[in-house]
């Protein structure tokens, strides 16, 4: 079954405009993080786990080719505040063009929704890991169409 | 704040008013600073200590024959006199100062791994913290020898009926943890020595997490070797000890080369200091050591055992009203422990508890503590850990429960 759909970027960032204290903007990211679509436990393989020194994010990373590359992502985790922030991520990068991609200011979205502490404690969640693969993948596409 | 403990005469208002780092807010609330398994603030007089010593005395140790050189020997081995005498080691060279517990430790596993040899045993506590482990791993990758865990109960004990399965003629060196971080067990560490001592081992304790809590005697414990750490205890950060019997120190080689550590040096070769310079190449932390001899006078100025009484309960408080938390578990259940409490949630990951205590002012650690080998003997990924110190008042310990409350209320919703 589809989860309610993850808002647009535009939508998230106009939503955490919106509400007040951290509390509540806390408890949006959790909502998001609600809103993953599902990711079975028998999918949660060793390959695809990203290591966090404190929570576990499984990470499933492709590149669609027909009618232009478009990079497509799901993700899961065993924190909920780490799925919500991989709501975020999905709602930034998921069928985006690798140069969309890129072009992304991921850290500078964070800092505005005051989340980048998650962001720059590299060791502990894994989001770090999670977004430099995120931006490889792109960067291997966008070479591979170049190149072929 | 209520100004008094209920344990007896403990004035836990003037006992903070010594530590300047109590006093703040985090995201606009009080701070609750229940972190002290990581590190304890420091009182005023360690702080001023160290300042004094770089305003007023800073020169390096045993080298200079001037005025500012000679106050700052003094000031250092006066330090290291302290420590002799906080834990009754029979002579002050038994101890030798170190950047804290993981290089002491470092130093003994280096020094004592130069006699072992291919076959021998290193039993090590299922408990241990990676920084007692990881050293014998290299020492025993390098000789051929083999590192065994001494098992643990679920209750987060040390199984010390089943010592006799590991600690055997092969066995050279036995190590555990004094107190246990992530659990806050105490462990019967006189009893461990004396099994170790039976199979002919050398025995090493860690005491980190035991200094700012009990008292420590290594004769009584009967123990060869001893780590401390400064800035678990009070003290600054950056300075440890690592005590050893000195009949042993005699025999062990160096760990670092450098100054201060030889005895002649020639190209043709070096010969040794006794202990403890042979173990201290290079200038060391003198700030440091003087600081920590402060710490162990402050501690000296306390009523321990009113400390004591108090920190245990803050445990009681602590432990019976988080199991009140719905979907909370205690781990580790040992009959004696210092007042350090983990727990985890059926409901939530650690990792989205902690900004949500964070904001509440409340200062936890979560994770797995670096002692991976005993969260996967418990069967568990990671913990929220709160740690209290004698400065912990009963109202801080209701603060951390009202902020579990809250997060269930966020999270399990």
């Amino acid at each position: 079954m589809p989860a309610h759909a993850i808002p647009s970027i535009e939508e998230i960032i106009e939503t955490f405009e919106l509400l007040g204290d951290w509390d509540e903007r806390f408890s949006y990211v959790l909502d998001l993080g609600r809103k993953l679509p599902e990711f079975p436990e028998s999918e949660r393989t060793e390959a695809r786990r990203v290591h966090g020194c404190q929570s576990n994010v499984w990470l499933d990373l492709g590149v669609e080719r027909h009618g232009g590359p478009r990079v497509r992502l799901r993700a899961v985790s065993d924190a909920h505040i780490v799925n919500g922030l991989i709501a975020i991520l999905i709602s930034a990068y998921d069928g985006k063009t690798p140069e969309q991609v890129l072009a992304f200011d991921i850290r500078g979205l964070l800092s505005t929704l005051d989340l980048e502490s998650h962001l720059s404690g590299t060791r502990r969640n894994g989001l770090q890991a999670m977004v430099e693969r995120i931006r490889a993948e792109a960067s291997a596409a966008q070479s591979h169409e170049a190149g072929g | 704040m209520s100004t008094q403990s209920r344990a007896g005469g403990l004035d836990i208002a003037r006992l903070r008013s010594e530590f300047p780092a109590l006093h703040q807010s985090v995201h606009g609330k009080p701070l609750v600073y229940l972190d002290n398994a990581a590190t304890t603030h420091k009182p005023r007089s360690v702080i001023d200590a160290t300042v004094r010593f770089y305003e007023q005395d800073n020169a390096n140790v045993h080298r200079g024959l001037h005025a500012l050189s000679a106050r700052a020997t003094q000031a250092y081995e006066m330090a290291r006199d302290k420590v002799r005498g906080f834990i009754n080691a029979a002579d002050a060279s038994e101890c030798i100062f170190t950047s804290g517990v993981t290089d002491s430790l470092n130093l003994a596993a280096y020094t004592l791994g130069a006699g072992l040899k291919r076959g021998d045993r290193i039993v090590l506590s299922h408990m241990e913290h990676h920084s007692n482990i990881v050293p014998w791993q290299i020492v025993a990758g390098r000789v051929g020898a083999e590192v065994v865990p001494l098992p643990v109960t679920d209750r987060g004990e040390l199984d010390l009926a089943r010592a006799g399965e590991v600690i055997d003629e092969r066995t050279k060196v036995v190590s555990c943890v004094f107190v246990s971080n992530t659990l806050g067990t105490i462990n019967d560490v006189h009893r461990v020595c004396t099994l170790a001592r039976a199979a002919g081992a050398v025995s090493v304790i860690d005491a980190a997490q035991a200094a700012a809590h009990l008292s420590i005697d290594v004769r009584a414990i009967g123990c060869d070797f001893l780590a401390l750490t400064g800035h678990k205890m009070y003290g600054p950060t950056g300075i440890g000890v690592l005590y050893g019997r000195r009949a042993l120190l005699d025999r062990l080689p160096p760990f670092r080369g450098g100054g201060e550590m030889i005895d002649q040096c020639t190209f043709a070769g070096t010969t040794f200091a006794p202990p403890p310079a042979r173990f201290e190449a290079g200038t060391p932390n003198i700030a440091g050591a003087i600081g920590l001899g402060v710490a162990i006078d402050f501690l000296a100025s306390q009523d321990r055992a009113t400390w004591a009484e108090h920190e245990h309960e803050l445990l009681v408080r602590a432990t019976g009203a988080l199991e009140r938390v719905d979907g909370l578990r205690v781990v580790g259940r040992a009959t004696h422990k210092i007042a350090t409490v983990s727990f985890v949630l059926e409901w939530a990951h650690p990792y989205d508890v902690a900004p949500i205590l964070d904001h509440a002012g409340v200062a936890v650690r979560t994770g797995h503590h670096c002692t991976q080998p005993l969260m996967d003997r418990l069967g568990l990924k990671a913990t929220i850990r709160a740690s209290m110190a004698a400065y912990n008042t009963a109202e801080e310990v209701d603060t951390l429960v009202a902020a579990l409350h809250k997060a269930r209320r966020m999270l399990a919703g």
